[in-house]
């Protein structure tokens, strides 16, 4: 094996320190609270007490889940539709399509609160067509819509990405061989267009079962999930440790639907986590 | 209207960007005959195919397949199965899985899947392929798996858009038999695209010669070989020096300054043509016995033969020999009457057939460049 010359590893050491710093330190800092007590001796008391919220776990999966598959059904045909129009279409479509997520989520999320206020511009406008107000906020609907607002650029994008590398000579032979548009779609566009499919699940369902603004801007404080929750045990000194143990659990419980996912993708080439 | 024909194409123009690419197209494809379109890139050929495969529709003209006119009729619906020329095989599926592909689309029952397909993999000598990916297989096997992939739905027509271009010599020279023999034993009509103008002589039963859109001659190989109707045709077949002549009357024609007895008549008095001679016809003998004579500018060795252009009063003639001459030797050129083949003069006129610049094999070669950037 060829020895690397020490300008090589100067080169690559900034980016090890980053990683230590930033992702491997925060993750054995993870580790070490939610095995120890606040004495810091093992325990794992911590981890045996999270059957408490075991509904919260469930109810937060529900919501991930319902909102990445409405992501799925709009991103997918949208995205199809996308790789579809002329050249000069297509780029106006991504740009709009880009433009949302040039400003923070927090902000699009309050705009959004501020639309379906109760007392917002919708529900004036409603009114003022003689129409009942609107009472949206807080209802489980008005949380579903603000994650699949906010992360369904993340489920178009990478569709749309392999949809246009898809190489028109396979509809082509699709059609060569007898499938009209609709069995050309599910035989050939689907399959191949698989790695995107999953990159846009994981970059929605990710964010989705860990989000905590969105529940408590759009959900009114009527649903506690389990974003939220972390949150609230990170705030105070003394649940630190079962704040922790709460974020282990994710993120193995989010590892592990990335893994069955990525077993979709054939082999998992081209994903981007 | 002849029964036995399966394709007839009427007029058919297509232009691409305002570009004409086929003008005024007319062909008859026959019952299980081997035709081919062959051509330089950009003549039209494939278009030509992808209108005949439903991918393309003529801007006008009409296109009938067994008398019914199908011009809008989608690909999906057409008896005909095309081998593209990069394979275009599914990268998701196995082979077995891309051979059974359009069985499966007809709902073909699982058992006569298998069977068919074991056919196929035997046909094109790959038995035992089934469960291997198409992305392990070498670009002759893809090849094998696109051609079974189109002929297991027994179609009627089959389409090959250069299907060899992409093999290299001694496979391809392997692949144009089997297909031959492919095409004999299931004796289906094949629609074969090449640039190639050695494939096309050696698998073809009919020839379709196209440049600028048009079709330029439509005959079998030895006619378009022995009687090109063209300066075009004469020179992308084969090695021909083109020379210009005037018939001074029936069998008798004058170039080089010289007058020839030849085989061929029906001109006017004085008529200016253009004379095909090949240089295999073209006997090398001593200076003083020759009826031209000519300075030796350059001898490559073929292999049979030696190739050997001569000078003759500045027209450069190509001569294949099985003698040896030296460059820089004087030598005098033979040629018997039925050597000549006189042609009317065409748009080709002057533009092919000296061998001054010898540039032919260099376009050729781009030729293949252009065409892989075409597609």
């Amino acid at each position: 094996m060829k020895k690397r010359s020490v300008f090589e590893r100067m080169a690559e050491a900034p980016y090890l320190v980053w990683s230590a710093m930033f992702i491997l330190a925060p993750l054995l800092f993870v580790a070490y609270f939610a095995f120890t007590d606040r004495n810091g001796s093992f325990t794992l008391e911590n981890i045996t007490s999270l059957s408490a919220y075991s509904n919260t776990f469930v109810m937060s999966l529900g919501f991930a889940l319902i909102a990445t598959a409405i992501c799925l059904l709009i991103g997918y045909p949208l995205a199809y539709c996308m790789s579809r129009t002329s050249e000069r279409t297509r780029n106006i479509l991504t740009v709009l399509l880009m433009l949302p997520m040039w400003i923070s989520l927090l902000i699009r999320t309050y705009s959004l609160m501020a639309l379906l206020d109760n007392g917002g511009l919708v529900s004036s406008f409603l009114v003022g067509l003689g129409l009942p107000k609107l009472t949206f906020i807080g209802t489980e609907g008005a949380v579903i819509l603000g994650m699949v607002y906010d992360f369904l650029p993340y489920m178009v994008l990478p569709i749309y990405t392999s949809m246009n590398k898809l190489d028109k000579r396979y509809l082509e032979a699709a059609a060569d061989l007898g499938c009209n548009s609709r069995k050309t779609l599910f035989r050939v566009i689907l399959p191949l267009t698989m790695p995107g499919i999953v990159s846009g699940v994981t970059m929605v369902f990710v964010p989705s079962i860990s989000t905590f603004y969105i529940s408590q801007k759009l959900g009114g404080g009527s649903f506690d999930l389990i974003g939220d929750t972390i949150e609230r045990q990170f705030q105070n000194a003394v649940t630190y440790h079962t704040g922790a143990a709460i974020s282990l659990v994710m993120m193995i419980l989010i590892f592990i639907s990335l893994a069955v996912m990525n077993k979709f993708s054939d082999g998992g080439e081209d994903i981007i986590v | 209207m002849n029964q036995d024909v399966r394709i007839r194409l009427n007029g058919i123009s297509k232009a691409f960007d305002g570009e004409t690419v086929l003008d005024n197209i007319s062909l008859e494809i026959h019952d299980k005959e081997f035709i081919t379109l062959l051509g330089p890139s950009g003549c039209g050929k494939t278009t030509t195919l992808r209108i005949i495969a439903g991918f393309e529709t003529p801007d006008s003209g009409d296109v009938f397949f067994d008398g019914a006119w199908i011009n809008d009729l989608p690909p999906y619906k057409r008896q005909v199965n095309t081998v593209f020329q990069r394979y275009a095989l599914f990268p998701h599926l196995n082979v077995f899985d891309n051979i059974a592909f359009g069985l499966r689309i007809q709902k073909c029952p699982d058992a006569e899947i298998r069977e068919k397909v074991k056919d196929m993999l035997a046909l094109v000598n790959l038995k035992g392929f089934e469960r291997r990916r198409v992305s392990t297989l070498s670009g002759g096997q893809q090849q094998r798996v696109a051609i079974a992939r189109a002929l297991v739905n027994q179609p009627k027509v089959l389409l090959l858009d250069e299907p060899l271009a992409a093999l290299d010599l001694k496979l391809r020279k392997d692949m144009q038999n089997e297909l031959k023999n492919i095409q004999h034993k299931t004796g289906i009509t094949f629609i074969y695209v090449t640039h190639d103008q050695e494939e096309a002589l050696s698998m073809s039963d009919t020839v379709v010669v196209m440049a600028h859109g048009q079709i330029q001659q439509i005959g079998s190989p030895t006619d378009i070989y022995n009687e090109p109707i063209n300066a075009f045709v004469a020179d992308f077949i084969g090695e021909s020096n083109i020379v210009d002549g005037v018939m001074l009357a029936d069998y008798r024609v004058r170039l080089a300054k010289h007058t020839f007895d030849c085989v061929d008549g029906g001109f006017d008095k004085n008529e200016p043509v253009d004379v095909v001679i090949r240089p295999e016809d073209v006997d090398v003998v001593k200076p003083e016995a020759g009826m031209l004579c000519g300075l030796v500018t350059g001898v490559t060795f073929k292999g049979v033969h030696y190739e050997v252009i001569v000078d003759v009063d500045g027209f450069k003639w190509m001569i294949q020999t099985t003698d040896f001459v030296e460059e820089g030797a004087t030598i005098g050129l033979s040629i018997d009457p039925d050597a000549f083949h006189i042609m009317k003069k065409s748009e080709f006129s002057g533009m092919f057939g000296d061998y001054s610049s010898f540039s032919d094999e260099l376009e050729k070669l781009s030729d293949v460049t252009e065409e892989v950037e075409e597609e």
